[in-house]
């Protein structure tokens, strides 16, 4: 059998020094509130960890989840460690295509039987024709390769809850992997992109520690989808103050005030932008002056329009309330027409029986 | 469909419907069966006048009754002006509002509506504690303590999600929209009417005691 070099080959050819690689394991570890000792045993299990198989499964998806990952300013480990990991199966990765990529997914789906982790990204729809690969509907693929899978890794919105395919109407009537896979543990890794190291350490804690992390009520990582971004939003302050911008290129815009009144999401959203940050740290949307778009929670596309704020409520226009006022109104009258009409007819009754 | 999409859309739409209407069926059921005007000739020429006049000054008691009823005159305004600023002042509230009218203005910065939040529901306790602690006076029924829960509960949730405690807020801020939405569905058809009932209510025993001469 051929030499399978591990991660630790692969980082050191890279040029990721042992140093830059140990911060990557702290960061990861304290960012899932590991106990203290696991950066160093993840960094050398990491090390010495071959390639574990992983078939990734793309459906009703745009490619910005895997861009998220690959297209960052220089190599990162989340990316090197993404490569480690994912090269069995992937539409836009592989070099293979048409027989050979589909045998390529047969026989890692049949070497590593039952130890296998799935990603998918996009979401599945249920008119199976509106998405094939290779033949085969999404639907049928996904059941037949997380047959024999350990586990499902939903990497974006889309596979987690629906995402924009699943945004009304919804065409396709596309569902999430959760919707058909039962009998899997099922990790949603949500955004639109997801964050890299979300994905990564959700994978580095399963490499290291051989078991997946906790999750919270949608099946998100708590390390990194517990917090509010609101409660972590640096911009937080003027929110209290009352300081907001009220366009995008008005003073307060300009100094950085809060984006609440312009629809940001953050007070609904639970990710880790706020602190984790994107392009290794160096900004996230909202420092970047646009609210958030709670990208990362169930049916974000339908939570009303981005620019209009949490507060706002969802009752189209208020003709409705016209309608009612005049309903209202004629019924009050009928009552008290009724009403009259009963006195006046008690009235006569007692001055005829008089 | 999520329970803040419940809250927001369908729940508190269906509640300003009943709102809206609830208030139009109660103000002209009531208003048309008022009586005709008196005929007699009035006791002060000035009457009419002084009729309204009760709307606003009878909007504090007579000092004979000062002792016996500043407690509660004093809790009950603190409660009314604390809520009202709550209702029309804080950025959330302006912008629900803004949604349904087009009308927008300025917001009063958090930590104050925090803290009017607060004093309303201190005094909404303290006003239901003299209420407990002297059940003759107040007479009260089921449904006087069934309208405080309703009145405290957005306050309650309310403030929770507005200071982002206990639950997470997505829920929080279900929670306080569905509360506001069962206080605007029961508001109609409840004592709380008195927001409007107030004007006319006045306005009625200031006329028909000047009619008569009465001093007021």
């Amino acid at each position: 059998m051929a030499y399978e070099p591990t991660l630790g080959d692969v980082m050191r050819s890279q040029g990721v020094s042992r140093r830059a690689f140990l911060q990557f394991c702290s960061a990861t570890a304290s960012l899932m509130a590991l106990p203290a000792g696991t950066a160093t045993a993840m960094a050398e299990a990491l090390s010495e960890a071959r390639r574990p198989s992983v078939i990734w499964l793309s459906f009703q998806e745009c490619t910005g989840c895997t861009e998220a990952l690959t297209r960052s300013h220089a190599p990162t480990i989340e990316n090197l460690l993404f490569n480690f990991i994912s090269l069995d199966y992937h539409h836009t990765l592989q070099a293979a295509a048409g027989d050979a990529a589909e045998r390529a997914l047969e026989e890692a789906q049949h070497a590593n039987k039952g130890k296998y982790l799935v990603l998918v990204d996009g979401s599945i729809p249920l008119l199976e024709y509106c998405s094939t690969v290779a033949g085969h509907s999404n639907k049928a693929s996904l059941e037949h390769v997380c047959a024999d899978a350990v586990a499902v890794i939903n990497i974006g919105t889309c596979s987690a809850y629906g995402g924009i395919p699943m945004a009304k109407p919804n065409p396709t009537r596309a569902v999430a992997t959760g919707d058909i896979i039962k009998d899997k543990p099922i990790i949603n890794v949500p955004g639109c992109p997801p964050m890299p190291l979300a994905i990564t350490g959700v994978i580095a804690q399963y490499l290291t520690l051989g078991r997946l992390p906790e999750l919270d009520h949608l099946g998100r990582p708590v390390a990194f989808f517990g917090e509010n971004i609101h409660d972590r939003c640096y911009r937080r302050p003027f929110y209290d103050r009352g300081q907001f911008a009220e366009t995008f290129d008005d003073e307060g815009a300009r100094k950085g005030w809060c984006l609440y009144k312009l629809g940001c999401k953050a007070p609904v959203a639970y990710n880790a932008c706020a602190h984790v940050k994107w392009n290794n740290g160096v900004s996230f949307p909202i420092q970047s002056g646009h609210g958030c778009i709670g990208c990362s929670e169930p049916g974000f596309w339908d939570m009303g329009g981005v620019y209009e704020s949490v507060a706002t409520g969802k009752f189209g226009d208020g003709a409705k309330l016209g309608t009612a006022a005049v309903a209202g109104a004629a019924l009050g009258a009928g009552a008290a027409v009724l009403a009259r009409r009963r006195k006046r007819e008690v009235h006569e009754e007692e001055a005829t029986e008089g | 469909m999520t329970l803040l999409d419940f809250a927001r859309g369908p729940a508190i739409h269906a509640s300003l419907i009943i709102l809206v209407a609830g208030i139009l069926l109660r103000l002209v059921g009531v208003l048309m069966l008022t009586r005709g005007a008196d005929l007699s000739r009035p006791r002060d020429a000035f009457g009419n006048f002084k009729g309204y006049r009760t709307v606003l000054s009878r909007a504090w008691p007579a000092s004979e009754f000062n002792a016996a009823t500043v407690y509660q005159t004093v809790m009950a305004y603190i409660f009314h002006i604390a809520t009202l600023l709550v209702v029309v002042g804080i950025v959330p509230h302006i912008e629900f509002i803004t949604s349904l009218t087009g009308v927008s203005w300025p917001g009063l910065p958090n930590f104050i509506g925090v803290a009017l939040g607060t004093i309303a529901l201190v005094s909404l306790l303290a006003l239901i504690a003299r209420r407990l602690m002297h059940p003759a006076i107040y007479n009260s029924t089921v449904g006087d303590y069934v309208t405080w829960i309703i009145v405290a509960l957005p306050l309650v949730t309310g403030l929770m999600a507005f200071a982002h405690v206990g639950l997470r807020y997505e829920t929080m801020l279900a929670l306080h929209i569905l509360s506001s939405a069962l206080l605007f569905a029961y508001l109609p058809f409840s004592k709380l009417m008195h927001a409007f009932w107030f004007v006319f209510s006045r306005a009625q025993s200031g006329l028909a005691y000047a009619h008569k001469g009465v001093r007021i």
